[in-house]
């Protein structure tokens, strides 16, 4: 017998100052929010159930409250969604914003990252896709283009898919510099750009490959996880597939920086917002076993630009805690003492409160968690955000081109 | 109405909630995909990906055959016949 339809869920309760979690999960997406003291957290969800979402995004430019997601399913395709209610209701154009142009000669298979632009352009929005391209809006995503330069890149046809697909999953929009963009592609490796996107070169150097005849290739290494500064964006730290680390030449070279650390295999990777020096990693055994060494679920962190990396363990399981956590199932929020967050395949959640220090389990029993993203939901913005004209209910509707080849 | 296309839960957020629609007569499933999306559109959009594919984990049905089977997208449509858009078993 069919089971009930899922009732819609509640929405999200925000206040000003608040933060905001989102939880991508295999099944649906979950919505959580706390004070700034950040001990109690209320949830909101499933939205999308039995969508896994990959990528998921708060924009608070420009007076905006807006959620951005990326429910996919296997059958009806990947696609973006985003609200402006905390999701009471979710704006899902009649034709999918991101789909590769004709001439591409793809489709899209799942959509991995969702990353707002610089803060003074304020319209302007990045996705990572599988296979691996880019994708540019600058019309606050109403429309969305394919980024020819990267896609036309001479190594893409040499790109080969990793374990979760040929996937562009980290996109790093630089605040200092503008034109500069960074993305990290599996496989593929690190690329930037330093002219909006128009040209693309391989950043890879140092970073080894240990599944290639070549260990240190131009290109081809399988880069999990990539993050940046705010405040000093040539420093960036990188979780390789087996291998840590640092650049602090916006990734012109890269300095090997495991050491003190359980395993330099993992995926997910997270920066303090306030100190360039501390990062956050959850190594895992192996890729083999892809899961955290000696049943001990520890958060490492760094506080010296990764001279030495130290276990964070209070509050977290360290008997028989066998958890994966993959390459965006950890954000970090914008507060002093930051907090930081992850979730496992277990469909656990933690929070901390004071820079990993400790943790606090905050809810088990998701689905497989694959992607966290924190963020703290200004009072500023809420006040220009009562002043603005909204324009985001505007539904696309468009042929699909699908037809054509009908 | 001369052709009937059954529309599947997930999609009816597309089609004003409804899970049967008529179509006045298309003649292939192209064409009876071309008329919902003008009727409801986000359905075909989601049946189709953009390469004008039928999505891999998706069947449409013509009566009892599985347009894999005959002629894919320009399978024609008989009068008074019902299509049938079905999520194929998969998943996980």
């Amino acid at each position: 017998m069919p089971a009930k339809k899922l009732r819609t869920p509640a929405p999200l309760a925000v206040r000003d100052g608040d933060v905001v979690l989102l939880v991508g999960t295999m099944k649906g997406l979950f919505l959580f929010s706390s004070g700034r003291a950040r001990r109690t957290w209320r949830m909101s969800g499933p939205h999308f159930p039995g969508r896994s979402v990959y990528a998921a995004a708060f924009d608070g430019r420009d007076g905006r409250r807006r959620l951005w997601a990326a429910p996919a399913s296997m059958h009806w395709g990947a696609e973006l969604a985003w609200s402006d209610d905390f999701g009471k209701s979710w704006s899902r154009p009649e034709t999918p914003l991101v789909q590769f142009p004709e001439e591409a000669g793809a489709t899209l298979k799942n959509i991995w990252q969702i990353a707002p632009g610089r803060a003074d352009a304020p319209d302007s929005l990045y996705c990572g896709v599988e296979p691996s391209a880019l994708f540019e809006s600058w019309d606050a995503g109403r429309s969305w283009n394919l980024n020819s330069g990267l896609w036309g890149h001479p190594h893409r046809e040499k790109w080969m898919p990793g374990g979760g697909g040929l996937c562009l999953h980290t996109v790093l929009v630089d605040p200092a510099r503008e034109g500069r963009l960074t993305v990290a592609s599996s496989t593929g490796g690190v690329y930037r750009s330093d002219d909006g996107g128009r040209s693309w070169q391989a950043r890879n150097r140092g970073v080894r490959a240990e599944f290639m005849p070549d260990q240190h290739p131009e290109f081809g290494q399988c880069v999990h996880k990539i993050v940046h500064h705010a405040a000093a964006p040539e420093r960036l730290y990188l979780q390789n597939h087996w291998g840590l680390y640092r650049s602090d030449d916006g990734g012109d070279t890269w300095k090997d920086i495991a050491r003190g650390v359980p395993s330099d295999f993992g995926f997910c990777m997270g920066i303090h917002p306030k100190d360039p020096d501390t990062a956050f990693i959850v190594p895992l055994h192996s890729d083999e076993f892809r899961c955290t060494p000696e049943g001990k679920l520890r958060v490492y962190r760094t506080s010296n630009g990764g001279g030495s990396w130290e276990a964070m363990t209070r509050g977290l399981p360290q008997k028989d805690a066998f958890e994966t956590v993959v390459r965006d199932a950890l954000g970090v929020d914008a507060l002093d003492p930051a907090g930081v967050y992850f979730g496992t395949r277990s469909g656990k959640l933690f929070a901390s409160r004071d820079s990993a220090r400790s943790w606090q389990l905050i809810r088990e029993g998701l689905p497989p968690v694959v992607c966290v993203k924190a963020a703290v939901v200004s009072a500023k913005s809420a006040s220009a955000r009562r002043g603005r004209t909204t324009r985001t209910r505007t539904r696309t509707r468009t042929r699909p081109r699908a037809r054509r080849a009908a | 109405m001369a052709v009937h296309v059954l529309i599947p839960g997930p999609l009816q957020p597309f089609s004003g909630g409804r899970s049967r629609i008529g179509l006045a007569s298309p003649g292939t499933v192209a064409e009876a995909l071309e008329e919902l999306s003008a009727l409801h559109p986000g359905v075909s959009e989601r049946v189709l990906d953009e390469r004008g594919q039928v999505r891999p984990h998706i069947n449409i049905f013509v009566g009892e055959n599985n347009i894999r089977d005959t002629s894919g997208l320009a399978t024609p449509l008989p009068k008074d016949c019902e299509v049938a858009i079905l999520p194929a078993v998969s998943g996980g």
